[in-house]
């Protein structure tokens, strides 16, 4: 049964706020090296400004907090970031299996990375690769809208045909740089698609920070346009919203975040489509409950992914969105026959 | 209460490479205060397009809608929102989305981007709840009622919207006999001005004030019921024949078709 009075949704928010902050905390012990819990946390309490008694190695430290820690944080923002994105494209294009690679975006930043790694190189220091794919992402998305619009009008429909188009067109110009390439940067390339964290560090976690920080109060002010346009065209226009113009602010938002997600993480699958059915199962379709909700859940499911992805093949990082994949769809799967 | 005019409204769909095609041409239209006022005609002559003109989702080429003497395209669509409601053959889709929550929607006109909901929010949407008799539904999934009740859920909402004009595109579509009149009766029971199209011919006479018929982008015929449902009239427009006369129990006229 759906938790719906108020009262229950405060409870599940923050609830879900408490176990997410758990969770960052103890999912840092877990990696190629194992650090006792209570090292974690007393490391975390250190750089928060508590006294601690210091009775772990320089390197653990190290470990925990320059290396695994950006990362889990990074982990969480990515999470909530495609969570959010997710609802409001299926609510947008009324499709409950729209997700935020839908409408081209991965792929654009996909052609984006392959172009930097095998022909421009490091034309902008570390931040090359991210750049360079956030602008694919801006591309192929101004491509896609630019397709879709006939006569001043954006339908939805269109818009899922022209972004799909769009992928498979860039995607086909992806595969042919990577096979007819360098193998050994096509590797790292392949490596970056298939999703990864490991690139977080403390000094650029700021720009998803804002962006998901952001596109939250952003989606959270559409909410209930995006109830409005997800029983309708004509409803939506009906209770005062302009349906068009709340689309293309729907869409510029969702693709604008996506694309500084996928530039910094690589194209993590199943967020973004599986997250947003799991929250309404929770909590029903209202947006002004789904949003906060659906975001919290992508983070906490992000996150402990990612703990996986750090163990399963030790010390080897598995690719993460292969996890997501794999253990999102067996998840869903034991959901559906349940 | 608020009155609708229209004049002189002329809409059409752009045709690529050659004329455009009218769909709407020359409408006159007057809801007065508190009027119940019909809209009839055959499939395709245009009722939808002119409603949909009349909320403001179509912007029409030509004439001038005017909402107590405002001209509506001067105006949000916020503004019109909050003054008029529109019940559609139009529902969500299965996303589960409760009872409440389509009812709440209603709300939306009248809310700034991040109000939340008040207690007098909550209490518009029991009481309108309660008037169309779902009190018992709220908390229920929306996609799991009956054709019928989706309808009066759509209306608790448009009730909620506290319009001064109402518009309902053939509302009583999906609704068996008893529930038939027991809208209709709401509907003149609630006061409001309201401008329906309708399908029954003597559903529109039994409840209308006045009807409009409208015919291949025209307004053919305007006046009382008894005044534009003619034999004649009715073959002229809907090709078919019928025998009208009054009502037993009633002043207004009875459409018998002839089979």
């Amino acid at each position: 049964m759906p938790i719906r009075g108020r009262l229950g949704i405060r409870l599940l928010l923050a609830g879900l706020v408490c176990v997410l902050v758990l969770s960052c905390i103890s999912a840092l012990a877990f990696g190629p090296a194992v650090i006792p819990q209570s090292y974690v946390w007393s490391i975390v309490g250190k750089h928060l400004g508590f006294a601690m008694p210091e009775d772990w190695s320089r390197s653990q430290e190290h470990i925990v907090w320059l290396i695994r820690a950006p990362r889990v944080v990074l982990g969480a923002l990515v999470g909530a970031g495609l969570a959010m994105v997710g609802v409001a494209l299926q609510a947008v294009t009324r499709n409950p299996l729209a997700d935020p690679h839908l409408l081209g975006v991965s792929s654009g930043a996909a052609f984006g990375a392959v172009l930097v790694v095998l022909y421009l190189g490091e034309f902008a220091g570390v931040f090359s690769l991210p750049l360079a794919a956030f602008l694919g992402a801006l591309g192929s998305m101004l491509l896609v809208l630019a397709v879709a619009r006939r006569r001043g009008q954006l339908e939805s429909d269109r818009l899922l045909l022209a972004g799909v188009a769009v992928s498979f067109v860039l995607m086909a110009m992806v595969n042919l740089l990577l096979f007819t390439g360098d193998h050994h940067a096509a590797a790292s390339v392949v490596f970056w698609m298939l999703g990864g964290l490991g690139g977080a560090r403390w000094d650029v976690l700021w720009l998803p920070g804002i962006c998901v920080v952001a596109g939250l109060f952003a989606l959270l002010a559409m909410a209930r346009g995006l109830n409005a346009l997800m029983s309708g065209e004509q409803t939506a226009v009906s209770l005062g919203f302009n349906g068009k113009g709340l689309r293309l602010q729907a869409f510029i938002c969702t693709s604008l975040l996506t694309g500084v997600l996928v530039s910094l993480s690589g194209a993590i699958g199943f967020v973004g489509l599986m997250v947003p059915h799991v929250a309404r199962a929770l909590v029903g379709a209202e947006h002004r409950r789904l949003i906060p909700v659906a975001a919290l859940l992508g983070a906490l499911f992000l996150v402990w992914v990612d703990v996986a992805a750090r163990t399963l093949i030790a010390p080897e990082d598995l690719p993460i969105g292969i996890a997501t994949a794999a253990l999102g769809g067996l998840f869903f799967l034991v959901m559906l026959r349940r | 209460m608020s009155t609708l005019s229209i004049e002189g409204l002329s809409w059409a769909v752009e045709v690529r490479r050659g004329a455009p095609r009218w769909l709407l041409r020359g409408i006159g239209l007057q809801v007065n205060e508190g009027e119940f006022v019909g809209l009839i005609g055959p499939n395709g002559s245009g009722k939808t397009s002119l409603l949909r003109c009349a909320y403001r989702s179509t912007t029409p080429a030509r004439g001038h809608l005017c909402l107590d003497g405002e001209d509506l395209w001067q105006r949000s669509a916020r503004w019109s929102a909050q003054r008029i409601a529109v019940v559609l053959q139009e529902f969500p889709q299965e996303f589960g989305l409760t009872v409440k929550d389509v009812v709440a929607m209603g709300r939306a006109p009248h809310k700034g981007l991040f109000d939340a909901d008040t207690s007098e929010d909550a209490r518009h949407v029991a009481q309108a709840l309660e008037h169309v008799g779902l009190s018992t539904y709220a908390g229920q999934a929306f996609a799991t009622l009956s054709g019928g009740e989706k309808q009066r859920v759509l209306l608790a909402r448009a009730l909620v919207q506290q319009p001064g004009l109402l518009i309902l595109d053939e509302p009583t579509n999906h609704l068996d006999p008893r529930y038939q009149l027991e809208l209709l009766r709401h509907l003149r029971g609630l006061g409001l001005s309201i401008l329906a199209s309708f399908h029954d011919l003597n559903l529109a006479a039994a409840f209308c004030d006045r009807i409009y018929v409208i015919a291949e982008g025209e307004i053919v015929a305007r006046g009382t019921p008894a005044e534009v449902l003619t034999a004649e009239l009715i073959e002229q427009v809907f090709g078919v024949k019928a025998l009208v006369d009054r009502h037993p129990l009633h002043a207004y006229p009875r459409v018998t078709w002839i089979t």
